[in-house]
Formats: C-alpha cells, structure tokens, sequence
C-alpha cells in the first residue's frame, strides 16, 4: 500500500544535524577519545559534539527520559548482577522440586514466593529477565541494521529497483506480525537465537521504511552531490553520509523497537512460543502463573507482568524523549 | 476518483499475491518438508517420496506455486489439518466470522471513545484533564494486551463475578453470541490499546486542523468558538482517522490473536495458537494468509472511504 494522504510524513525528510554537516554514527554513547582521532575536519567534530550534547542535554532536563534511563539500568544489574548476589538454583528442577515447596507464598526464605516447580520466584525474575533483555535488545539491532541497510539502498537506488523492495515491505507490513512470528517460530521451532531472528525478520520494515524516505531526500543534498561529483563510490556515499545522517532516526526507532521486541518475546512467551525450557523469559511466567488465578497464587502473576510494563514504559520514555531532543518525526504505529 | 480506485486495487492485489507467495515459501521451509510433518520422524524415504509424489510435492518450484495459486483461487484449498483431520478451509470458516465480531465491535467501541477523548484533549488543552488522559494513553500503550486482559479476568471475572471468564462455548456456531456479557471484557481488553493510538492521534490531527487557513479564515469571519471547533476543525480531523483505522487493522488483528487466547475465544487468533502449539503448519499458514487478506480488504474499503469522505479526492482526478 502506498501511504495515503494525511500520512505523508511518514516519508518526509526527518532529522539532519543542525548544522547540516555529516556526522558520524554513534549511539547513546557519548564520543569516546578513539572515535574522535578518525575524524577528517573539525566541522565534523563540532556536528558531532553538538549531536551527543543534545543527547545529553535531553537526559539533563526531561525528568521521564531520566526516570527511563534508571529504570532499564535497574533492571539490567537486577538480570545480569543480581543472579551473583542472590543466588538461586533457576535450572535444576529436580532440586527445585526436592528442596522447596511448591506454589508457596512469599516467605523470608522465598521473599517473592515460588512457581509450580518450586522455583524461587525472585531469581526466576533476574533469570528469565536475562533472556529478555538480550532478545530485546539483539532483535532491536538487527532488526535495525538490516532495515537501515535495506532501506538506505533502496533510496539510493531509486527508480525500479526502489519501486520493488518498497513493495516487498508493503507485503510484510501488511501481515498481522503476531501471526507471522507465530508461523516462523512453529516452523522453525524456538531457540534464543531463533527468537532474535526471527523477531528482527518482522521488525526491520519500519526502518527501512523510514531511513528510505530520509535516503531520498538527502542524496540530493548539496554535500552528496559534491561527492558524487569528487568521485565517491556509491557503498562510501551511503555509508559515510547518508546513513550518518539519519542517525537521529535511527536512534529512536532502535529505542522504540527495543520495548517492541520485548512485548513481542512476552506476548510469544504467553503464547506459549517463547524461550524453551530449562529457559524461561518473563511472558513465559506470566502465562505460566495464570495458570494458578483461580487459586489465587497472586505472586506467580504480578511480579512478571510488572516487570514487562516497566521495562516497555521506560524505553518508550527513553525514545519520546529523545525523539522530542533529536527533533525527530517517527510516526509510531 | 476512478484513477485512484484502480491503482488502489491493484496495490492490494499485488500486495494479495505476494502474501501467497510468502505463505508458499515458509510452507517449503518446514525442515524435512511437510512429507516428514504428516509422517512423523519415523517415516521411510519410499513413504516420504510416496506422499510427496500424491500430493505433488516432487514436482518443479514454479509448477508448485502455480498450483497453490490455483487451489486458493479456484476453490478456497489451503491444504489440510492433519491434527483435525479436516480442511483448514472447513476450519477457518467455523472462526472466522468470530475473529471479525470481535475486531468490528472492538473497533467501534475505541472509534466512539478516542473521538470524542481526542477533541476534549484539544479544547482543554494543557489543562488537567489534557495531561491526565495523555498520561493514560501512555499508560494503556505500554500494556500489552495479555496482562490487561488477564488483569480483567482477575479482577473482573475471579474477584467480582461480573462477567463469565470465557464466552461459552457450544455445538452451534452461533452460540458464542448468546451471551452479551461475555464480550464485555475481551471487547475492553481489545479497544483499550486502539483507543489510546486513536485519542493520541485524533488530538494531534484536530490540532493541525485548528493552524488550517479556513480555520483562520471562519475566525477572521467572526464565527463562534464551538462553530470553528465543530464546524470546520473536527469536519476536516476527521478524516485522517478512517486512513488510521485501516493502517491500524494489522496491530488490531494481531491485538486479537492475543485476546482470543487470554479469554479462550474459539476465533482465528486461538486456531492460530492451538495449532502452532500442535505443530500444525499447514493451519497456522492458512490463518495466517486469511487474516492478512481480510486485513488488506478492510484498509482498501477505508481508503475508498477516505477518497469518498475528502473532497480533494473525490473531485480532483488524483
């Protein structure tokens, strides 16, 4: 489908530096001293360092943006320190089930109870937090990189060879995604690193939606055209400066679609597609807790749910704030 | 009007086929084929080359397609549901018209909601009730569907006793819609995300609409506030929203696979999950493809919608 009126700037030219100069990619990092010595000019740096103070100045003045930030760093130490500190048996369900007591309430041994296996309820969190986190966040790369790519080329490209890949993108967009995903997961059963895959194989079409539009509307920007002219290979205009400057765009749509890719792993994980066992992910728990609703085993539900809702709200605070800081127009779906 | 009309259907035309396609090519991904699905894993290669022989599996890739393409449009074949021992057709048609109540009702409840939602967040704009309702929408756009549905049914249907936790079920296709009070929780669960896409949606085109030039010109006029906010503001916002309803129906259709399986809801979305549990391909395809279809269908109606609803359109040649 092509985008019918009212929705144009779904396309529209949507973030360049203020300067106008190229700047080069990075992240929510700020620069690092490496990263600056392979810069050709000053002008560079300076569109750089205002790009990173913008950033910055975001997390500085938004309070929602800061409460995000918090939140996912909370959650990344409660995963992946936490499991050190606290230390629970998560994968033996043998001893689980020889040393607890099942479906118990929260106790000072168990301080959030433990599920149908006799697992400590609090480590299965930091756990299963684990493998969300890492899907979330791999799926929302990849899903990126291939979509930036893709959708960078067929900018560029233009004409017939555009026409075709926006086309195949179309037909992605308009499958339903859940149903998609759960077609790819029954056909290639899940794995973590399926689940990555496969969840970025129906994510990478919104970027390559955006970053298209944002391609066609900078290749004829003088600076491009100039090293069309000096003799720039297509792969260095692409890479070196159509890609950079989109980088505001490409920033927030990573950010949103991390929380997407979580609610994605979740909603799979609910389903009953998600991580395998001895693996779990948070949606796996949840559904696995619902389970136990008629008996009232309250602490098998809340803590998973909650953690989902934090960890989604907080990235798309992280991202409406910077989307707000990069002056970026990303229409979210 | 006319030129638009063809070039819109052959948009969801193309983008029809290349579903067909899609759908072809995962059913040729299924490690070891569909042979060893049907068959199991003990299967010999005779039996194998036996059922791809039948079936016309050992034929070329294009001859193949061709004859996908051929059973879905001659007679609505999408293969057969070796775990319900009946065609996927037979199957999605007992569910289909289940998953569209669902997705119709739900999408008119958020409809009637996020309107008049959106207009009030533009004329008490920054006021409380403007950050109160944006706060909500932000809150209702982080919450998947599963845990708010599964909240309701804890709440609403465990602690309250106020609505039956699933629709009841019965031999009759109909049965499903006997109890009204069923649909309450699901239709909620459903609208809840939309509702919150739309209000946010509904307040950001009427606040376009309000820096309009006719706007300016019916305030230069004179005409009364509630006149250029009813009058001329809401007549033109509205209609970005039939576009947004039918670019919105993937997520809802999605949203609905969720809700049908938190509330045991006997639609598409629950055939879908059953059967990816059950390993059954062939109707997780099946679905899969309907689903997308209907989908197109419906975002093709809302854009003749759109074209018939602004003038530009429907009087301009474009």
């Amino acid at each position: 489908m092509s985008e019918p009126e009212g929705f144009e700037h779904f396309d529209d030219p949507v973030y360049t530096t203020d300067t106008g100069t190229t700047a080069l990619p990075l992240g929510f990092e700020a620069v690092s001293p490496d990263e600056m010595t392979g810069l050709p000019t000053g002008g560079e740096a300076r569109a750089q360092g205002s790009m990173a103070r913008q950033i910055l100045r975001v997390f500085v003045e938004n309070k929602l943006a800061v409460a995000g930030v918090i939140i996912v760093v909370f959650f990344v130490l409660f995963c992946f320190v936490g499991p050190h500190i606290y230390v629970t048996n998560q994968t033996n369900g043998q001893a689980a089930l020889q040393f607890s007591t099942q479906n118990s309430p929260p106790s000072s041994a168990h301080p959030l109870g433990t599920d149908d296996n006799g697992f400590d309820i609090l480590g299965r969190l930091m756990f299963a937090g684990q493998a969300s986190l890492i899907v979330g966040f791999a799926s929302a790369l990849v899903a990126t990189v291939v979509g930036v790519i893709y959708g960078a080329t067929a900018g560029f490209f233009g004409g017939g060879a555009d026409a075709f890949m926006m086309r195949v993108v179309d037909v992605g967009l308009s499958i339903p995604v859940l149903f998609l995903l759960i077609a790819l997961v029954t056909i290639f059963h899940a794995s973590e690193v399926l689940l990555i895959l496969v969840i970025a194989f129906v994510s990478w079409l919104i970027p390559a939606r955006l970053i298209r539009g944002e391609t066609l509307t900078l290749r004829v920007r003088e600076y491009v055209q100039a090293v069309k002219v000096m003799g720039g290979s297509r792969t260095r205009i692409v890479g070196r400066h159509i890609v950079p400057n989109a980088v505001g765009t490409i920033v927030v749509f990573a950010t949103f679609q991390v929380a997407d890719s979580i609610l994605l792993l979740a909603a799979l994980g609910f389903i009953g597609l998600g991580i395998p066992p001895p693996g779990t992910d948070w949606g796996t728990m949840l559904s696995n807790g619902v389970n136990y609703a008629l008996q009232g085993f309250w602490w098998e539900i809340y803590p998973a749910g909650a953690c989902i809702v934090l960890v989604v709200i907080a990235f798309n605070f992280i991202g409406d704030s910077l989307r707000d800081a990069l002056e970026v127009r990303l229409q979210r779906r | 009007m006319i030129g638009f009309l063809i070039r819109r259907v052959v948009q969801a035309i193309i983008v029809i086929v290349g579903v067909i396609l899609i759908t072809f090519l995962l059913s040729k991904l299924i490690p070891g084929g569909e042979a060893r699905l049907v068959l199991g894993p003990r299967a010999t290669p005779v039996s194998i080359a036996e059922f791809n022989k039948v079936n016309g599996l050992d034929r070329g890739f294009f001859d193949q397609f061709w004859n996908y393409i051929k059973g879905i449009v001659s007679h609505f074949n999408l293969g057969y549901s070796f775990k319900y021992n009946e065609g996927v057709t037979q199957l999605i048609f007992q569910k289909l018209p289940k998953t569209l109540a669902l997705v119709g009702i739900s999408t008119l409840v958020a409809l009637v909601i996020a309107i008049p939602l959106g207009i009030l967040q533009v004329v008490r704009r920054n006021h409380f009730v403007d950050y109160a309702t944006t706060g909500l929408s932000f809150f209702f756009y982080a919450m998947p569907s599963f845990l708010l549905g599964t909240l309701l049914i804890l709440w609403f249907s465990l602690d309250l006793k106020w609505f039956p936790v699933s629709p009841p079920i019965g031999s009759g296709g109909w049965t499903i819609f006997t109890d009204p009070r069923a649909f309450v929780l699901p239709v909620i669960t459903l609208a809840a995300i939309t509702i919150a896409a739309f209000s946010r949606y509904m307040r950001s085109s009427m606040m376009d609409a309000m820096t309009e030039d006719y706007v300016r010109t019916a305030r230069a006029k004179g005409a009364s506030k509630n006149r250029v906010l009813y009058g001329h503001a809401l007549r033109n916002a509205l209609i970005p929203i039939i576009t947004l309803v039918g670019l919105s129906l993937p997520a809802i259709v999605s949203g609905a696979l969720i809700t049908e399986t938190v509330f045991n809801y006997p639609g598409m979305g629950l055939l879908t999950v059953n059967s990816a549990l059950n390993d059954d391909v062939n109707v997780v395809l099946g679905t899969t493809l309907v689903v997308t279809i209907a989908t197109v269908l419906g975002s093709l109606i809302a854009d003749i919608l759109y074209a018939l609803a602004d003038p530009r359109i429907r009087l301009g040649g474009g």
